[in-house]
């Protein structure tokens, strides 16, 4: 079945309303935190002050002997008893040498390097008798100078033995001499210096996990708050723990948000399994917010120089990059890929700029290890382009749309110079539906408005394309990674025609118990309330790669629809049988089977029914039963992309940034629930915006403390600070999965952030300021209006 | 101590000890675990409940503070029949929740601010929700869930 025909289906484009809310409305959802069990202990984590120090003595003894205690572990406990923990991508040198790879111990081994790094482990009776306990252990620190500055890491205290000048890797893509010829001989040449800021994650349900032990059968059970339960197993059984994996069953329960930072493994998951077994009991620990900020991977933070290229006309001929990424102090699940694959890759954008070349220099500093989060390398990159596309247009006289109307590229499949290749889109069409759905043609008249209450008004236009449903196994793994990329999905059909489907996508807010069970409907010619979605457990889905990169529908939901496939091929040899009609003859659609150019019909349950009651069946030929598996490894990536405009109002007099409008037209391919997409699109700007003015976690320079730490001095976006948006969207299908989906979840936190910049910079320009780095708070733009009055 | 107090219309008493939060109370001694624990410093407002009408955030107030006191959680909300409150229906109609943890807050918060405000606009609407933080939604079928609510409770 192919993307057309499939949108076509019943409940295709529908906006059913979700089956998950009513657990969620009522209270009885299941977190992690929710989840008791007998005879269940807690964990506290005794974790650095400093941010880089020799733990000389850990001193556990009045700790161990306070009530309740169960055991205190420490590095000593674990030191060479099991792994570290792993990386899951290889990136080497332009030398062909690997990246720096120091241990990542579970507890500290002889030193900690960022200020919230594990030290100890306390088990308890009660939460109350762990927390004393933890504040009982005696450290011993012998404080080291922090590394917190990536641009002088290289002259800072080594961090790790490995890598004495605390440089991971450096990582280049592209042709450099093609680029340095075209930068010789080009009329214009743009260049920007920026800074990606520092963010953190901040999904509201703390992480959180519940393990478990049972002697009698040597199995173990984590309850974890996590976006990939098969790929948590897997890194943690094979390569810290080496325990048999099928001895280990791990369950994400209901997940509140992941945004990434769910995808990791982290050191509490593998040593709350591990005291689980030594102690033989089940052992909780919930995250305190505190411990979120300073301990959850954070996202971004990189400092950028490009150039640009370009002919008399505006036409991009040559883009080149040095970025310097923060890595934080030790590579965590993806890290190593998110500057580089995930970015480097995207930097041809929605443009047919024909040499591309980057240069990433990967750092270690003494601050929280730094991975993927909503986006991850996708939106650096779209801020880079989209940031130097409205310079371009400024320097050369043109305006923000036309830089990149006359930049597009508009024929597809598309081979960008930086190894991807575009199957499908329409730019020009975002653009113009954009621009539609905005009013800029009512634009100046709101300026000058604004100009008449004393205020500065500014558009910022951003045409981002991100990449999604990563990727081709054989050619991750060319490129480093160190798994697998497809998805499985297994669709059982009950005897009584309703259907169970276990899927590897893992759902924490968005909405797969819904939209895959539209999906099956419509394929099945069922009704939704027919189909219950499984996700999040190792012991009743056959295997899963879990949920990040907005893979969840176009890889996971292209698995279903392959099982989906093998489904239909068998119902209608049993159909077949049952009205005595050859195989070929069989049709299936709106939920019946009919034998063509005649009016025999059976519905899909008589079918189902018949599959497991095998009376009247082809029992020679065919086996009972109704349920069959399959696994997707997709042939390429998808490529979300589209135009957004934002519209703000600055108050010179305080810095104060308004969003007065913002507009988003997206191309997702084929929706399935457009009330589920257009959430993704709501808190994916959200999370954008909140990056472009608000959000920044800031390290102090001298001690290394996080000096953002809480929501006090981490701005989360709240409801009153953003407007109503304006939705609009454009499908071009995607070309190479029978959905024709792209993916959703990111796009809004990948175009809006440059969206929003260049607006601030727009409605700044005429008072003469140029650069501005995120997040543009109040302070920072008042003190940018003043400079460019000095 | 011994706390009494009136939990979702059900007469409650413990004994506890006095530092006992009222989150930990709900959440562990009644095992109400709609309520939940998203900041630990009355910053996000996943522990909002309501006591004796107003809303108030569970994580910062003792239980000891809340003897006698009228409590109502998420999962005393919608009728005995299981129908959903307007807010609980609202919500779910505008797509106002996604990883449904922020969600019981924001529903307490609303009722509360539905009751007290019940001509509010949308800026007071966004003003109003100040208290309670969610990462997914952006907000905006938040608000839109609140105003559905403001009109079928209005009617």
């Amino acid at each position: 079945m192919g993307a057309n025909e499939f949108a076509k289906l019943p409940h295709i484009g529908e906006s059913l309303k979700r089956k998950e809310d009513l657990r969620f409305l009522t209270g009885v959802g299941n977190y992690t935190d929710d989840i008791v069990q007998a005879h269940q202990k807690y964990a506290v984590f005794v974790r650095s002050p400093h941010a880089h120090a020799i733990v000389k003595k850990v001193d556990t003894a009045a700790a161990s002997a306070m009530p309740g205690v169960a055991r205190v572990f420490t590095g000593a406990d674990i030191d060479g008893k099991m792994g570290g923990l792993p990386c899951g991508w290889l990136i080497s040198n332009p030398d062909g040498t690997p990246m720096k790879e120091p241990p990542h111990p579970i507890l500290a081994i002889k030193k900690v390097r960022y200020v919230g790094d594990h030290v100890a482990m306390v088990v308890a009776d009660t939460l109350e008798q762990a927390k004393n306990a933890a504040e009982a252990v005696q450290v011993d620190y012998e404080e080291l100078a922090p590394v917190i500055d990536m641009r002088t890491a290289a002259k800072g205290p080594a961090l790790h033995d490995e890598a004495p000048d605390n440089h991971c890797y450096k990582w280049t893509l592209g042709d450099k001499a093609a680029v340095d010829a075209a930068f010789a001989s080009a009329a214009h040449v743009t260049k920007l210096d920026l800074t990606n800021n520092r963010l953190i994650p901040n999904a509201m349900e703390p992480r959180a996990v519940n393990a478990s032990y049972n002697r009698g059968t040597d199995e173990s059970v984590l309850y974890v708050a996590n976006q990939n339960p098969h790929v948590e197993r897997l890194l943690m059984t094979a390569f810290v723990l080496q325990w048999p994996e099928h001895k280990v069953r791990v369950v994400a329960p209901d997940v509140g948000g992941g945004f990434g930072s769910k995808i990791f493994l982290y050191a509490e998951d593998v040593a709350a399994t591990w005291a689980a077994k030594q102690l033989g009991c089940a052992i909780k620990w919930t995250a305190e917010r505190s411990e979120s900020f300073v301990s959850d991977a954070h996202g971004r933070d990189h400092i950028t120089h490009a150039e640009m290229a370009m002919d008399k006309d505006g036409k991009f001929l040559a883009l080149r990059v040095h970025t310097h990424a923060n890595l934080g102090a030790y590579l965590s699940t993806f890290a190593s890929s998110v500057p580089t694959i995930l970015y480097g890759t995207l930097l041809a954008g929605q443009y047919g700029t024909p040499q591309i070349y980057v240069e990433v220099d990967g750092w270690f500093t003494s601050t929280a290890p730094v991975d993927a989060y909503r986006g991850a390398g996708r939106p650096e990159a779209a801020y880079l382009i989209e940031r130097m596309a409205t310079r371009c247009a400024w320097e050369l006289g043109l305006s923000q749309d036309e830089i990149r109307k006359r930049n597009f590229v508009t024929q597809f499949p598309y081979q960008t110079p930086v190894a991807l290749q575009y199957d499908t889109g329409d730019f020009h069409a975002c653009m113009n539906e954009a621009q539609k759905l905005a009013d800029v043609a009512g634009y100046e008249a709101r300026r000058k408005a604004s100009e008449a209450r004393g205020l500065k008004r500014g558009i910022g236009y951003s045409s981002y394309i991100e990449a999604c449903g990563l990727a081709p196994s054989n050619i991750a793994g060319a490129l480093g990674a160190r798994a697998g990329l497809f998805e499985a999905g297994e669709v059982r059909v009950n005897p009584t025609g309703s259907v169970t489907v276990f899927t590897g996508s893992h759902s924490h807010g968005q909405g797969h118990e819904t939209t895959f069970a539209q999906l099956v409907a419509a394929r099945l010619g069922i009704d939704p309330g027919q189909v219950d979605i499984v996700h999040g457990d190792t012991g009743r889905i056959p295997f899963g790669m879990g949920t990040y990169g907005s893979r969840s529908l176009s890889v996971g939901g292209t698995a279903i629809m392959k099982a989906l496939d093998k489904i239909e091929e068998k119902a209608k040899k049993i159909a077949a049988h049952l009205m005595e009609a050859s195989d070929a003859d069989i049709e299936f659609s709106g939920g019946e089977f009919k034998v063509k150019g005649t009016d025999k019909k059976i519905p899909f349950a008589q079918v189902a029914l018949t599959a497991y009651v095998p009376h009247n069946y082809p029992l020679d030929k065919l086996e009972p039963g109704l349920d069959e598996t399959a696994f997707y490894d997709p042939t390429n990536f998808t490529y979300p992309a589209g135009t957004y405009i934002c519209e703000v109002e600055v108050d010179p007099a305080t810095g104060v940034v308004r969003v007065d409008r913002f507009t988003t037209v997206d191309d997702f391919g084929v929706i399935i629930n457009p009330m589920i997409v257009e959430g993704q699109v709501h808190g994916g700007v959200v999370q954008g915006l909140g990056q472009a003015l608000m959000e920044h976690g800031v390290y102090d320079p001298d001690s290394g403390q996080l000096l953002t730490g809480s929501y006090t001095d981490y701005t989360m976006p709240r409801a009153a600070d953003f407007p109503m948006f304006k939705l609009g969207h454009v499908c071009t299908p995607c070309t190479h999965n029978p959905i024709g989906s792209k993916g959703c979840g990111e796009a809004g936190a990948i175009g809006s952030p440059p969206a929003v910049i260049n607006a601030v910079l727009d409605a700044l320009a005429p008072l003469g300021v140029k650069e501005l780095d995120m997040p543009a708070t109040p302070h920072r733009v008042w003190q940018a209006i003043q400079s460019a009055k000095a | 101590m011994k706390v009494e107090l009136k939990v979702n219309g059900k007469a409650v008493s413990a004994d506890v000890p006095p530092n006992t939060l009222l989150v930990q109370f709900i959440r562990e001694h009644l095992r109400l675990t709609g309520t939940h624990v998203g900041c630990d410093t009355a910053q996000c407002g996943a522990c909002t409940v309501i006591a004796d009408g107003r809303a108030i955030k569970a994580c910062n107030t003792l239980v000891a503070q809340m003897q006698g006191a009228d409590i109502t959680t998420i999962e005393g909300v919608a009728a005995a029949d299981g129908t959903l409150h307007p807010v609980q229906a609202a919500f779910k109609e505008c797509h106002g929740l996604q990883c449904g943890y922020c969600t019981p807050g924001m529903v307490m918060s609303t009722i509360d601010l539905l009751k007290h405000h019940p001509g509010a606009t949308e800026g007071e609407i966004r003003a109003l929700l100040e208290g309670n933080l969610c990462r997914c939604t952006g907000y905006q079928n938040i608000v839109a869930a609140v105003q559905t609510a403001q009109k079928a409770m209005a009617a």
